[in-house]
């Protein structure tokens, strides 16, 4: 008696294992196909793009298309860089920041607090259709508001309100999701001790959601620093290294472009990716880091 | 209300002379739920009283009542008037309010931002009360010695607040209260969370308390209430049904509904 159930139970414990192992070949293999384009991107982009990477290429400017037709004929390195382009991504990223992480976040926190007023789903929803709308859309708005009625004419700071237009969504959802995870009773310690609302805000909520809300900016960021459609509109790009805000202005996904338009800055296409393509991923994993530390 | 219930009501209800705390017809409504129906006593200075009854009769209602923790939603109505040493509180700042009477949770709750120290302090610090160095000092010292933890915690006190154990945090929470020199601490099963062992530091603890406060405890454990408590407060359904010394409302309790509770056949 005893014999046969054993049996039973180890005939079953062997198919149970047969499953596991099927499961688990199952989902290694899903796992590769899912990761094999980012790591075939990154792969290409290493392999064509690594000759033109230098300190020239983090410090100098962009070449003209005579310069590059030059060296290669003559095959060498095309001379030049694209600082212009990593000066105006910094600029106007920092200054998108600028703009929404102020509105982001007391838009957040007048959602949080009040959840359930009609003002708040309709702002709830309004910046759910923000983060639908399509960026060169909101480029053409920054185009009408700024371009043509604030700075009169192209400049880094209508490519940065377009881009604070694409954070905001991001960063009032993070805002109010961060929040409503912190417990009442932290709250509630605080008002126990008689410290009035605000200082409850600025003292107690940020400090103690303040990993949350970095997250939450950072990967809003990423999310714009590769945006080049948008700034077409709006900044235009530039040869030189500009920090005028009223100024027309490069950035690296521009200038993406504009290599791709011109046959002889071609090379200069894969070197600017990888730069491109490793900020954003160090930004990502950045924001993952410090959300997983949270827990 | 029949007022011959109401008669019998008042009988079960102990006068206080010269109470520190009175509430005068007290009631609170959550929307149109009235979760606590008009009650009026008194609290004896530098005394333990429990409040007990079944879950839901209105006793956490009750306590945030007495420091204004209500006034932060807008759908609860408080009605009636307490009064703090002769003064109506109505007619205190909130943060004076509060000041004056310390509240303590249910669940340990410090600020995980903030060190064991700044934890002792935050009252004085979230309120943006500049103090010096050395008296910070002297009252984080003094707040933790208050509630037995200084040897514990003498050592890493710029170490966070939340790496202590559930019983440590809670004292670090009454330190807290304390830190303000509140005249009141209210207590809401300030010990339903916690083990045995910390359980019965607490205990000794508001016993000790006692001598320079007057301590307002709501628990849900007889056995507590009746091991430390002056006296006691028994609700049911949001009125009060009966307060006196605790002795003798344990050894002869006047209403049925407090007889029947205390010998467990309901709550
Ligand atoms: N925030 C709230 N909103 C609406 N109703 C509430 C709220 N808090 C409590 N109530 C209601 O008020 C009544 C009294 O609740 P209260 O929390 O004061 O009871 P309690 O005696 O403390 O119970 P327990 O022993 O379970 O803690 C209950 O009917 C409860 O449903
Ligand atoms: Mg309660």
């Amino acid at each position: 008696m005893v014999k046969e159930k054993d049996s039973v139970i180890k005939d079953h414990s062997g198919s149970r294992l047969l499953k596991d192992k099927i499961f688990l070949i199952g989902i290694i293999i899903f796992s590769v196909i899912t990761i094999s384009p980012i790591l075939l991107i990154i792969g290409k982009l290493i392999v064509k793009g690594y000759r033109q990477i230098s300190l020239d290429f983090l410090i100098e400017t962009t070449p003209n298309t005579f310069e590059a037709m030059t060296s290669i004929a003559n095959g060498e390195r095309i001379p030049g860089g694209i600082a212009n382009g990593i000066t105006g991504t910094l600029l106007m990223v920092l200054l998108a920041a600028v703009i929404a992480i102020p509105i982001g976040l007391i838009t957040g926190i007048y959602l949080y607090e009040n959840q359930e007023k009609r003002l708040a789903g309709v702002i709830r929803n309004i910046s759910d259709i923000l983060q639908g709308v399509p960026s060169i859309v909101l480029g053409l708005i920054a185009y009408l508001w700024v371009v043509k009625h604030v700075t009169q004419g192209f400049s880094a700071l209508a490519g940065s309100t377009a881009l604070a237009i694409m954070m905001l969504p991001m960063i009032v959802r993070s805002t109010e999701e961060t929040f409503k995870m912190i417990p009442n009773a932290i709250k509630e310690a605080a008002l126990a001790l008689g410290v009035p609302y605000y200082r409850v805000i600025l003292q107690i909520l940020i400090p103690t959601g303040f990993s949350g809300l970095l997250t939450g900016i950072l990967l809003s960021i990423s999310r714009v620093i590769g945006e080049t459609a948008p700034l077409m509109l709006t900044a235009l790009g530039s040869s030189v290294i500009n920090w005028d805000v009223t100024k027309p202005t490069s950035s690296i996904p521009l200038l993406i472009w504009e290599f791709y338009n011109d046959p002889n800055m071609v090379d200069l296409i894969w070197s600017s990716s990888l730069l491109l393509m490793g900020i954003v991923l160090a930004f990502n994993l950045i924001s993952k880091q410090i959300a997983a530390r949270r827990r | 209300m029949l007022p011959e219930e109401d008669k019998n009501m008042n009988e079960n209800i102990l006068e206080i002379k010269d109470p520190v705390l009175t509430l005068e017809g007290l009631s609170v409504a959550y929307d149109t739920n009235v979760a606590v129906k008009n009650v009026s006593v008194g609290f004896k200075k530098n005394s333990v009283t429990a409040i007990m009854g079944p879950s839901g009769c209105g006793k956490s209602t009750l306590l945030r009542a007495i420091n204004r923790m209500h006034e932060l939603y807008e759908n609860i109505e408080t009605t009636g008037k307490i009064i703090l040493n002769g003064q109506d509180i109505m007619d205190m700042s909130t943060i004076k309010v509060r000041r004056r009477m310390g509240m303590v949770f249910q669940r340990p709750n410090p600020f995980p931002t903030m060190s064991i120290y700044d934890n002792v302090i935050a009252g004085y610090k979230l309120n943006g009360i500049k103090l010096k160095k050395g008296q910070k000092d002297d009252i984080v010292e003094r707040s933790l010695q208050d509630v037995t933890l200084w040897d514990e915690v003498k050592d890493s006190l710029f170490k966070k607040g939340t790496f202590l154990s559930g019983g440590q945090q809670q004292r670090l929470c009454i330190a807290r209260a304390l830190a303000f020199s509140p005249e009141i601490i209210l207590l809401d099963e300030p010990t339903s969370a916690l083990d045995p062992i910390a359980t019965a530091k607490i205990e000794d603890l508001l016993v000790k308390l006692k001598e320079s406060y007057t301590i307002i405890l709501v628990t849900h454990n007889m056995a507590q209430a009746a091991r430390i408590s002056d006296y006691s407060l028994f609700m049911y359904l949001g009125e009060l049904v009966e307060y006196d010394k605790t002795k003798k409302m344990f050894t002869n309790p006047k209403d049925i509904r407090t007889e029947e509770y205390l010998t467990g056949k309901f709550g």
